[in-house]
């Protein structure tokens, strides 16, 4: 049983990876980039990890894609916007990544339904063991990450701050 | 076909990375560029966590979650990098970044 609800979810997910490469408009490779996700999040789950199929979903499909989803329109300024956003909407261009994803949800629901077990093969490793481990053994690097984090905001704050327009306090009084 | 579930799961990986690889080799569109590396660091994470319930132990699924946190790190920076590339060229096509000097 496993095989099957496997190869489903590998199936869309490489093929919705396929659709991401081959876009053109930004959007749709965002669409698509999503149901990718979403198909590891389910592979993620087969293979005895709910927790982090969970934080797929969450982090991947959810924060880190708004974050782009965000920055794509902010980019997108100007009166051309709005007939383009209509353009972007239309039911064929969504239609597809729904169905991918109606199909994933609907074979995450099966899996939970039977009160799924991975197989002999597959070993589950439960949440706890990970916090164990990960405030354990790996207290160094779990501090590291941390300060990349730290990194990552401040970078992200100086990178995206405007250069402040310096003016001649001649041409200040000008326009004042 | 019975094929063992890890080898599967690796080859999943291996697929979605080499993905995620030519795309970052072909597209030119800089934001493209950065989802390839969403894609690839991905299919990293997933191999960790195959090769985690391979072996039954945790550490795969704790080096998953060191790749996610980089990665939200890494696409925050990398936004606002293209952001900047975007105020000074108007494009975001990288191969006008090449031209960048001073």
């Amino acid at each position: 049983m496993m095989g099957t609800a496997f190869y489903i979810a590998a199936f869309i997910a490489i093929l919705a990876t396929v659709m991401v490469i081959t876009r053109y408009n930004i959007m749709h490779a965002l669409l698509y980039l999503v149901v990718s996700l979403l198909a590891v999040a389910v592979v993620l789950y087969l293979y005895g990890a709910p927790f982090m199929a969970a934080l797929e979903v969450i982090v991947y499909a959810g924060a880190i894609m708004v974050l782009l989803i965000f920055f794509v329109m902010m980019l997108n300024l100007g009166k051309e916007s709005a007939a383009q956003e209509k353009l972007w909407l239309k039911p064929r261009i969504w239609i597809f990544p729904s169905l991918l994803c109606i199909i994933l949800l609907g074979e995450l629901v099966f899996l939970v339904l039977q009160n799924h077990q991975p197989v002999s093969e597959v070993k589950m490793v439960n949440p706890k063991e990970v916090g164990i481990a990960l405030f354990g053994p790996y207290i160094m690097a779990v501090e590291l990450t941390g300060m990349l984090l730290m990194a990552g905001i401040v970078g992200a704050y100086h990178l995206g701050r405007q250069k402040e327009k310096t003016l001649h306090r001649f041409l200040e009084n000008d326009q004042s | 076909m019975i094929v063992h579930p890890t080898t599967a799961g690796m080859l999943l990986a291996g697929v979605l990375f080499v993905l995620g690889l030519i795309s970052i080799l072909v597209r030119r569109d800089i934001i493209f560029m950065l989802l390839s590396v969403e894609i690839m660091l991905n299919a990293a994470g997933l191999a960790f966590v195959v090769a985690s319930s391979h072996w039954g132990t945790a550490d795969g699924q704790v080096m998953f979650i060191f790749i996610l946190a980089m990665a939200a790190a890494e696409v925050s920076v990398g936004l606002a990098l293209i952001l900047q590339l975007y105020h000074q060229l108007k494009t975001l096509d990288s191969d006008e970044a090449a031209k960048m000097n001073g």
